[in-house]
């Protein structure tokens, strides 16, 4: 063989005429075009910001986020505690900074699997079609028609409260979004030449799945990802709020607001700084998903 | 003909369901012959069931609603419409390869172009990776890549069309494959490209023995390029000749009208001569010759019933009235001979 090939091996100047384009690096293209986007790079600071409170939040906090102090109940914001004490004279601001590990873990948790299953399912329905499509998008489009909360309560109410299951709920209100969004992805990658191209070289399904359709849908579905970040924290957090979340007196956010509630009026810091930092994250995950579809969508220049 | 068959393609009938309980046949009774070490032309207006063809020998019709619903393709012998699913993708690559007329979608952009050939290399063979990179290498280099190692390492996005058509041709040929389909590989390219990609199929075909199905609408391509040439229409074959017979005196109506709409150079010919009307709407299939509505040559007859594929004997045949009477003649010519 080696021997025939050397044989056949052309005069390399015989094209010469046909030159490899400049090496140009998609990915340095795409942070350029990112970083003219001014919002969007400031949510992903925070967002990083917010991370890393999570990971190293509990052991940078000025005190201990379950501490009973019963000299400063309900104390203002002070040079001692920033953003004041709760009712029990807990710190708020180490309960922030603790509670970011709960709340962006579990809506982290929730989107990722429900991310994964999402994807596994929508690819399937746009790859296969048939039974298992019409399947996939009925029931997507059942859990569609619910708005997202009530399901989440729902959920909650079947299966009982507590964080697991809140994110269980959560996870399975993200899952149809994901499956719509890849089952449509799907749909025009499967279109494309090069799978015909795998199909013509008699590659097996599976790999013609992940191999090559996958990779050409992940870009649709990292938008989603952001987003839906957002929204599952709101969810959590709302779900806490309500009571059917973390325990009331885990430094959850929404837990935090929702012992807080009971003092608006009297101590308007246990539901302003725990509010304004859902507020603050949720809104965070939008722009920066917007700027990321932004940055990502060819149509948008 | 001491020249082995390698594709014996047989009363192929391909159909595309529009609906419920109608479908449209756009390829129908097309029989056809690839040996070894030959380029045969497959040549017609677009919609005529060029690529159709193509797709049914290679079973692709994966994402449409087109079926195989008679006839045989036989490649060595063996009938690929009754291999199963399974089989089929063991044949693909190995047996029959395709390249496609645009390079630059051919290939995917995720992937580096060697994770691509070494993924198309390894499926038929148990070479390890290292071994399938070797071949990888290899083979850039017999298409005329000039610095494979280069090329090996980039994506999709940073070839060149002529480039991208070279690697297909690579990844086409890595398992030396006994046929190769090439479906209109140039008319996406430059023409000094085209001649290039044109030139290294030739020597793809004398290295290898490889019989080669080259598909396209280009007549100088076929001109140049091959050996034998069909030429479709509607759906079917309308005229088979070897290809200095086919340019020298066409005989059905069709290939003359093809051939005359070529421009010819210092010919001085102010307006090209054309076809009146288009092909046919698949679903509105006139009854009798379907080429009679353009043809200048048309009779009643030719309104009336669908004249066979006469064969005239020296490898031509021809799907006109006008030579019916050619063909028997041969045949007692045969007849007598034998």
């Amino acid at each position: 063989m080696s021997e025939n090939t050397h044989s056949v091996t052309p005069n390399p100047n015989e094209f010469m005429d046909d030159p490899v384009l400049q090496n140009r690096s998609r990915t340095r293209e795409f942070f350029k075009k990112f970083f003219q986007r001014k919002t969007a790079v400031v949510a992903g600071c925070f967002i990083l910001f917010l991370i890393i409170i999570a990971i190293i939040g509990p052991s940078i906090a000025p005190y201990d986020p379950s501490a009973y102090d019963y000299s400063a109940i309900r104390s203002g914001p002070s040079a001692q505690h920033i953003m004041g004490t709760d009712e029990f004279g807990r710190d708020v601001f180490s309960r922030l900074l603790a509670g970011a590990r709960l709340s962006l873990g579990s809506a982290l948790a929730a989107v990722v699997v429900g991310a994964a299953l999402g994807t596994i399912l929508g690819i399937l329905a746009g790859y296969y079609g048939g039974i298992l499509e019409a399947l996939v998008m009925r029931s997507s489009d059942v859990l569609f028609a619910m708005p997202d909360i009530l399901l989440c309560i729902a959920i909650v109410a079947i299966i009982g409260p507590g964080l697991i299951n809140v994110i269980i709920a959560v996870t399975v209100f993200t899952i149809p979004s994901f499956a719509r969004i890849m089952r449509s992805a799907t749909l025009s990658v499967k279109g494309s030449l090069y799978v015909e191209v795998a199909r013509s070289l008699g590659c097996p399904d599976r790999r013609i799945l992940i191999k090559h359709i996958f990779p050409g849908t992940v870009q649709s579905m990292i938008v989603n990802f952001t987003m839906r970040i957002g929204s599952a924290i709101l969810a959590a957090s709302s779900l806490s709020f309500l009571g059917f979340g973390a325990d009331v007196s885990a430094p959850e956010w929404g837990a935090m607001l929702s012992s807080g509630r009971n003092y608006i009026g009297v101590a308007d810091h246990l539901i302003l700084f725990p509010g304004l930092i859902i507020f603050l994250t949720v809104l965070a995950f939008n722009l920066f998903g917007d700027g990321l579809r932004d940055t990502l969508d060819p149509k948008v220049k | 003909m001491t020249e082995q068959v390698l594709l014996d393609v047989r009363n192929l009938r391909t159909e595309f369901k529009t609906g419920r309980k109608q479908s449209v046949t756009a390829v129908n009774g097309v029989s056809f012959q690839v040996r070894s070490g030959e380029i045969v032309g497959l040549v017609g207006e677009s919609g005529c069931g060029k690529s159709v063809t193509s797709l049914s020998i290679m079973q692709l019709f994966r994402n449409t609603n087109g079926r195989v619903t008679d006839g045989q393709v036989l490649l060595k012998g063996k009938d690929l419409l009754k291999c199963s699913e399974k089989e089929m993708r063991a044949i693909r690559g190995k047996e029959i390869s395709m390249i496609f007329q645009e390079p630059m979608s051919s290939l995917n952009p995720s992937m580096r172009i060697d994770a691509q050939l070494i993924e198309a290399i390894r499926l038929h063979t148990d070479l390890d990776k290292k071994a399938a990179r070797e071949h990888a290498l290899d083979m850039l280099g017999r298409v005329g890549i000039a610095n494979p190692a280069m090329v090996l390492r980039s994506f999709p996005h940073q070839l060149s069309g002529g480039m991208s058509q070279r690697v297909m041709i690579a990844m086409a040929m890595c398992c030396d494959p006994t046929v190769l389909i090439a479906d209109e590989p140039t008319t996406a390219l430059d023409v000094t490209i085209q001649a290039q990609i044109l030139q290294l199929m030739r020597k793809i075909k004398e290295e290898n023995d490889t019989g080669i199905l080259l598909i396209t609408h280009d007549l100088g391509v076929v001109a140049e390029m091959c050996s034998r040439v069909i030429v479709m229409y509607a759906g079917r074959i309308v005229e088979e000749a070897p290809v200095e017979e086919l340019f020298a005196c066409p005989k059905h109506p069709y290939t003359q009208g093809l051939i005359a709409s070529v421009p010819k150079l210092g010919s001085g010919v102010t307006s090209l001569p054309s076809i009146p009307g288009s092909v046919p709407d698949l679903s509105l299939m006139p009854e009798g010759c379907k080429f009679a509505p353009r043809c200048s040559k048309a009779c009643e007859r030719c309104h009336k019933a669908e004249p066979a594929l006469f064969d005239l004997g020296g490898d031509r045949k021809s799907r006109c009235w006008l030579h019916e009477a050619e063909q028997v003649k041969t045949d007692n010519k045969e007849a007598t001979g034998a």
